[in-house]
């Protein structure tokens, strides 16, 4: 079985806290005891539950008139089990939909086919193409205050089309529902006999999200193993996560940044010896000579194409931060396992979230998003984010505060 | 193994996350508290660092309102793994800082678990603790991130947790403040139990069905111990029951099962439509933002 991670995204009254309510109510993943909080009498003292609710905040986010950026939801049927990354409110929405994005395999625009695609829409389609997630999901909500209208949805759905070239995605689907109803979320409507598409839900479950890994090899030290005990005296492993490739038994590597080369004569995974790793295993590597490696060291196949090396960086930058951007000051990068100091030296150009053009800039405020240039301390080792998303992105954080000021894709 | 495919990245995500933690602090701790959550834990953490030690000692804080079976099995795992284990017990801080005891019929020393946790933190210099949290149990917990900050009093505020994006962790932590590390954040009950299925990891005998004397407490059923005599008043019953979640003897209730394997556990489960704490926790049944509450004052 495998897990499909995704966010939804749409205006405040598009209905989003409605339809996750719905596919969490719909798929039985709600217990009886937390229906009982949500459930009141309706006028006529039926028993009503209000799906909204479902995704409601916290009491500290109510007092201090605050949204926590992420809250996660579970939910699992026969086919698949789901991790909605539901990023709530409209404040600081640009920062909470990224933070949401980042963890994401697809991204359900929500559109309220009364406003048709709005700019809103075009925002979050462009935030998802950036962060790269490749499957989108239309749902065209509210259909039943439209009468189920099959031309208002063909309308609708070819103003997305014409967005949609320039935004990269492998798969958008497009579908008519209506979330409180539950027109199209689990079953298919007979109220739109005209749709011949799949219900929600069933494009949830079925979707193909296996990532075709066709990457060069990458991995990064994340951690050095050394027992140091009487029985395992000369052990010594880098431990750390395939980020993309296949490493093999007898593979010859080189090491970043002291540019030495080694062969593997061991691969660990858990606890057991293989011949070969591919991406997302835990590993832990050794090699046939002495070398000196330290956490946050890339290792690659040698024979393949090697990452970028520099200090001098272009990459789009997502300011999430309350105080802006200082051009000149140091902060932190950190590339994973691999930390050096940073100053941004230029604003290149930037975003304008409401008119979606780029601009001209001097400034980068929270929920900015612009093209910067780099400058480290150290060189890093690295790839573009579109090339490869696990090698190609990176963190700023503040140097006294360690707050996490912003996110970086690489160009 | 393509049938368990989530099962595999669920474990890659915790170990990732374990050895994430090592890296990136100086003194972290695990807080284990005998409950199927921290075992699975310890499991990961054997397959994080082995055959190397692990970078961080056992913590127990001990309410001393446990289970003698969940004690016990605490310590013969500790001998096995050989690792360090602190046990902190909440009965010295009831006594340092003259805590009064919740009142009420089954009172609990959740929200006294604090203090000593907090005593334990500061006195050791714990710069992060790794707990078995997960975000489906509970909706603070469901807003909680992997690596959550907490302030000089231990208090989770929502304005100090940074933005997590991808699988970067920022750990920085500034002196005073403590990191709690979520590594089975994105487990469900259900995925516990399925991994407790196919790596064969051993649990208390109580989480699997057995007689117990239990008070009838609404529609509850507390077992009888030295901390939970019956009153005149309550009706006892001698019958079939399992733990769903091990907390304290004198707030976790036992549910009617007959099962007596994992496998027999998980289809139990399948077929349960009420939350796990909801189910088994009377300190949770106090508000709707009691777990919120009790985070707010530096518990996990």
């Amino acid at each position: 079985m495998q897990t499909l991670k995704f966010i939804t995204a749409g205006n405040v009254d598009d209905g989003k806290s409605t339809l996750i309510g719905r596919l969490l109510y719909d798929s039985n993943s709600i217990s009886t005891d937390h229906l009982g909080v949500l459930a009141s009498k309706n006028e006529i003292g039926q028993d009503t539950i209000d799906l909204a609710l479902i995704t409601d905040g916290l009491r500290a986010e109510r007092e201090q008139g605050i949204t926590i950026d992420v809250a996660y939801k579970y939910f699992a049927t026969q086919r698949r089990k789901f991790i909605i990354a539901d990023s709530p409110g409209h404040h600081q929405y640009t920062r909470n939909m990224i933070t949401a994005a980042s963890v994401s395999d697809l991204i359900i625009l929500l559109v309220d086919i009364r406003k048709g695609i709005t700019q809103q829409t075009k925002r979050h389609g462009l935030i998802a193409s950036l962060m790269g997630i490749k499957n989108v999901i239309v749902a065209l909500n509210k259909i039943d205050l439209e009468n189920y209208s099959e031309n208002k949805y063909n309308q609708v759905k070819q103003d997305f089309e014409d967005l949609k070239k320039q935004l990269g995605f492998l798969s958008v689907n497009y579908i008519p529902i209506s979330a409180l109803n539950g027109d199209n979320i689990v079953e298919k409507s007979s109220n739109t006999p005209w749709y011949t598409g799949k219900p929600l839900l069933e494009i949830l479950e079925t979707i193909d999200i296996d990532k075709q890994d066709q990457n060069n090899a990458r991995f990064q030290v994340q951690l050095i193993i050394r027992p140091q005990t009487l029985e395992h005296l000369d052990y010594r492993g880098y431990a750390g996560a395939v980020l993309s490739g296949e490493y093999k038994m007898g593979d010859s590597v080189r090491i970043l940044p002291s540019n030495l080369t080694a062969n593997i004569i061991k691969i660990e995974k858990d606890l057991a010896l293989v011949d070969k790793a591919v991406a997302t295993d835990n590993i832990i590597l050794h090699f046939d000579s002495d070398l000196d490696i330290s956490r946050g060291d890339t290792i690659y196949v040698d024979n393949q194409k090697a990452p970028l090396i520099s200090n001098t960086i272009s990459s789009w930058l997502s300011w999430l931060d309350t105080q802006e951007l200082q051009l000149g000051k140091t902060y932190i990068l950190q590339h994973r396992f691999h930390s050096v100091r940073v100053k941004v030296t230029a604003i290149e150009k930037k975003w304008d979230i409401n008119t979606l053009e780029f601009l001209d800039s001097s400034k980068v405020e929270l929920n900015d998003i612009a093209k910067v240039s780099l400058q480290t301390n150290q060189a890093l080792h690295f790839d573009s984010f579109l090339d490869n998303p696990k090698t190609g992105n990176a963190i700023l954080i503040d140097e006294t505060s360690f707050n996490t000021v912003g996110a970086l894709m690489f160009l | 193994m393509k049938q368990n495919s989530y099962l595999d990245n669920l474990e890659k995500e915790a170990i990732y996350i374990l050895r994430e933690t090592a890296a990136q602090f100086e003194n972290p701790a695990l807080l284990f508290s005998g409950g199927k959550d921290s075992i699975v834990l310890v499991h990961l953490a054997i397959k994080a660092f082995r055959p190397g030690k692990f970078p961080f000692p056992l913590v127990h804080i001990d309410t001393g309102h446990n289970f003698p079976e969940a004690l016990a099995f605490r310590d013969k795992l500790v001998k096995s793994l050989d690792e360090k284990l602190i046990v902190a017990s909440v009965s010295d801080s009831i006594k340092k800082y003259n805590l009064k005891e919740t009142t009420g019929r089954f009172p609990s020393r959740n929200s006294l678990q604090a203090y000593t946790l907090l005593d334990t933190i500061e006195g050791y210099g714990f710069d992060a603790c790794i707990g078995g949290a997960r975000r489906d149990e509970e909706k603070a917990r469901a807003k909680e991130r992997i690596f959550s900050i907490r302030d000089d009093f231990g208090e989770w505020n929502p304005k100090l947790q940074r933005p997590e994006l991808w699988d970067i962790f920022n750990g920085r932590t500034q002196k005073g403040h403590n990191t709690r590390v979520f590594p089975i954040s994105n487990w469900t009950e259900l995925d516990i139990w399925n991994y407790i299925e196919n790596n064969n990891i051993e649990l208390p005998s109580l989480y699997f069905s057995h007689q117990r004397e239990c008070i009838k407490y609404n529609d509850k059923l507390i077992g009888v111990s030295e901390f939970t005599p019956a009153l005149d008043t309550e009706q006892v019953v001698n019958t079939r029951v399992r733990y769903r979640t091990v907390g304290d003897m004198t707030c976790t209730a036992a549910i009617a099962s007959e099962a007596l394997s994992v496998q027999d556990i998980i289809e139990d489960i399948k077929n349960s439509r009420i939350s796990e704490r909801g189910q088994t926790r009377l300190d949770d049944l106090l508000s709707e933002s009691a777990m919120e509450d009790r985070k707010k004052k530096g518990y996990f």
